[in-house]
């Protein structure tokens, strides 16, 4: 048997304190479809990128076709023939399909005299290789979204790769886009390509894989071949594991119904029939894979895409909720995902940024009053524990953990009812997360109705009197808060089981 | 210290100025000139008040040049027709205000970018008040000058109320939460709008409030001459958009003060006066003021990289 096209040994990759691989093993072979699967989180990201040089590697080893490769760097990547097709194919939308490929592919100065002819026709030949009826001269403006990863594909064609790497491809395609993606695979595997796929999509692995390869938090936990292996033992592998952090006890008593959705949808934001119930003194977690609509059911909400089907009903009344305007004023608070992009504004001190969704109710008139404002900064620092050199510390001087305190407290001085919380401890450390859960414990315990979106499947588990499912943008289940992770990455997967 | 250090350094370059012309050029320091001087500014300041605003808020106004000839050339025409001053000051001031709407409806209501929507009205307005006055002056009534008061009272008239006008909206960019607004959305529009902020209104009336001032700013100016250009108000935006960079104001938005933006504005100020009493030629006017605005920039970037860093 011929030595494997690639092979890494007890890969090892830390951001700060946070460990994003601490030993993977993964080999590839020519002419093989080798899936990765894992949670959110896993490290397959990381792997990806390391693979690609766009991240070295701690320790670990990497080996191409026999030779050991030391520092891969993007370019050394592509010039062993790596190549990735993400999601969102990177190409220029202003240029043709054969200006893009030409773009990738040939060599030289910028002064260079460019081959129009010959440009064109190693399109159409790239092209015609892997099956796409794609005429060369059309802008990549025009094409839809499978069509610019077929060009990716052909740039990877061209480029002589050995190895390509599928991020997720499907996951914006019509069935009927899926299966001209799934023969282009096929061909490329035909032609003694090594290809790395990566979805969530089991049945997808099942369609096309020869071998899968799980992540668990930054391990490899197991190798198969798609033959030798079932659904079920796969979501096994992909949850098992010890609960590694103390929640603390969900002893809430939820009292009334505070929110209440049915048949919720918003077109443009891909969200349909959602319906729940959250209570009073109620954590309800919301788990799902990415993209599963979770950020865009709290953006509904929140009144940033406005619902355009189903009922909204609050504390018991039906509404709209057109604004963010209108939903702060009725009670609903929303801290959101990307903390350092919207959650709090890093260039104003920690005061600000807490008073920021409260001027009317702390600024009796126009006037503001820095006395309020401190002394109200004062008690959400003491109550939330936040780190920082005082109300005047520019937010952006606080630790991760600390600065989330500062988006929470924004919105616990709104008074609401009800908490939404997009991934509240992601890329916090583990301290401040286990104070950050407390905190929302105690918020629940005052009365308040908590909605945590998390992709943090524990924390989910830990933390959630009840657990709804989302998947493709609308609920697939609700489970009690003593679900198993088993049922609940079965959920998140579309596995009825 | 380190909070204000952009605008105390800029007040450092204009007491070295300032104490360099009392060594080699005391007679700059005469009281008439001077007060000559600031009268002569004062429209401008009032104009870089809200050209301030305008780029704290992340956005750009070029038109304020041809919105205060449009201002100035009806105020005078109204002032002709013999309307009592105070009603031709508050219609320069409404004009402003409605042609800022203008601006604001295009920028913040169809989104599209501040700096092609003035240079489209900046361009309208110029030219449509040339084919409305084909060149022609208005001649004003002496009512008018000064406000009807002595030419030094209503010297001293006009740059008080400038300065007061400073103050007061100094004072309100940081007392009054529509202030923090503006700030906020010229931050990050999009943290301001999740917080329950409404950015594109704070945006539209930002627009309208630039307008209004100058309107203001043209009614300082027509009770200053005898009559007024249609003309008038060629490359204002680029003396109150260099007083405000020079003062400190982040062009990206979101940072800078209404003093910083009155301390750049009398730096550029004393350049031409400072040039004659030093028996400098005034052809070097436009140069140094070019080269006090292009070191302000270049102090921010280095400085800008060193914080990301």
């Amino acid at each position: 048997m011929p030595a494997p096209l690639l092979e890494l040994r007890q890969l090892a990759k830390s951001f700060g304190g946070a460990r994003a691989l601490r030993g993977v093993d993964f080999d590839l072979h020519a002419g093989e479809v080798h899936a990765l699967l894992g949670e959110n989180g896993a490290g397959k990201s990381t792997l990806i990128k390391i693979v690609t040089g766009a991240h070295q590697p701690d320790s670990g080893t990497i080996t191409l076709e026999g030779k050991v490769v030391a520092g891969l760097s993007p370019a050394a990547a592509h010039r062993l023939g790596i190549a990735c097709i993400y999601q969102q194919p990177a190409l220029f939308p202003d240029l043709t399909v054969a200006e893009n490929i030409g773009l990738r592919l040939e060599p030289g100065s910028a002064l260079r005299r460019v081959g129009w002819r010959q440009r064109r026709d190693r399109a159409v030949r790239l092209l015609g290789q892997i099956g796409a009826n794609i005429p060369p001269e059309v802008e990549v403006r025009a094409l839809s979204m499978p069509e610019q990863q077929l060009v990716e594909i052909a740039c990877a064609l061209g480029a002589g790769a050995r190895i390509v790497i599928m991020d997720e491809p499907t996951s914006s395609l019509t069935q009927k886009e899926q299966h001209l993606l799934f023969s282009v695979v096929r061909e490329l595997r035909q032609n003694g390509v090594g290809v790395i796929y990566i979805s969530h999509r089991l049945e997808e692995i099942f369609a096309l894989a020869d071998r899968v390869t799980v992540l668990r938090d930054g391990q490899s936990v197991g190798t198969s071949a798609v033959s030798e292996i079932n659904e079920a033992a796969l979501i096994r592998m992909m949850v098992g594991r010890e609960m590694t952090q103390i929640y603390p006890p969900g002893e809430s008593a939820p009292g009334n119904v505070v929110l209440k959705l049915r048949d919720v949808g918003c077109k443009a934001s891909g969200v349909h029939a959602v319906s729940l119930e959250v209570r009073a003194g109620e954590v309800f977690g919301l788990a799902g894979l990415v993209g599963a609509g979770r950020t865009e059911l709290a953006r509904i909400l929140f009144g940033l895409t406005p619902a355009d089907a189903g009922e909204i009903e609050l504390a018991g009344t039906r509404l709209a909720i057109r604004s963010p305007e209108e939903a702060m004023n009725r009670g609903i608070a929303y801290v959101p995902e990307d903390r350092r992009r919207h959650g709090v504004v890093l260039e104003m001190p920690v005061a600000e940024n807490m008073t920021m969704a409260v001027h009317r109710r702390i600024f009796k008139g126009a006037w503001l009053r820095f006395g309020a404002e401190r002394s109200l900064a004062l008690d959400y620092i003491r109550d939330l524990a936040v780190k920082c050199s005082g109300p005047d510390a520019p937010a952006g001087s606080l630790s991760g953990g600390n600065q989330q305190k500062v988006s929470l407290a924004r919105w616990l001085a709104t008074k609401p009812q009800l908490l939404i919380l997009d991934e509240p401890t992601q890329g916090v450390d583990v301290g401040a997360k286990s104070e950050i859960h407390r905190i929302v414990r105690r918020l629940a315990r005052d009365g308040l109705a908590v909605l945590l979106i998390s992709s943090d499947l524990p924390e989910i588990l830990g933390m959630s009197d009840r657990i709804g499912v989302m998947r493709g943008g609308t609920m697939t289940a609700v489970l009690p808060g003593n679900a198993d992770a088993h049922a609940v990455m079965s959920a998140a997967l579309g596995q009825t089981r | 210290m380190t909070r204000h250090f952009r605008e105390l350094s800029v007040a450092g370059a204009l007491i070295l100025v300032l104490a360099a012309l009392a060594i080699f050029a005391p007679g700059f320091y005469q009281p008439q000139p001077l007060l000559s001087l600031a009268t002569r500014e004062a429209p401008t300041l009032v104009v870089a008040c809200g050209m301030a605003l305008v780029i704290i808020c992340r956005q750009i106004d070029i038109s304020v040049g041809s919105q205060f000839a449009v201002c100035s050339v009806s105020a005078g025409l109204l002032a002709a027709q013999n309307t009592p001053t105070a009603l031709v000051g508050l219609a320069a001031i409404g004009i402003g205000a409605l042609l800022g709407a203008i601006n604001g409806t295009l920028i913040a209501g169809l989104r599209l970018p501040s700096i092609v929507v003035t240079l489209a009205t900046m361009v309208t307005w110029r030219e449509a008040l040339r084919l409305q006055r084909q060149g022609a002056f208005v001649n004003l009534p002496d009512r008018l000058q000064w406000l009807g008061l002595s030419q030094s009272s209503g010297q001293w008239v006009l740059v008080a109320a400038a300065v007061a006008l400073l103050a007061a909206l100094g004072l309100a960019m940081r007392h009054v939460a529509a202030g923090r607004f503006v700030y906020a959305v010229g931050t990050d529009a999009e943290a301001a709008r999740l917080a329950g902020m409404r950015p594109q209104l704070v945006t539209f009336l930002t627009f309208v409030f630039m307008g209004a001032l100058t309107g203001l700013a043209a009614m300082m100016n027509v009770a200053q001459s005898p009559q007024v250009d249609p003309k008038s108000g060629t490359g204002l935006e680029l003396k109150a958009i260099a007083a405000v960079v020079v003062g400190g104001v982040a062009i990206s938005g979101g940072r800078g003060t209404l003093w910083g933006v009155f301390v750049g504005l009398l730096l550029l100020a004393c350049v031409s006066p400072a040039l004659t009493h030093l028996h400098v030629e005034a052809y070097w006017e436009k140069a140094i003021q070019g080269a006090i605005i292009l070191l302000a920039v270049v102090a921010d970037g280095v400085r800008t990289r060193k914080t990301d860093r």
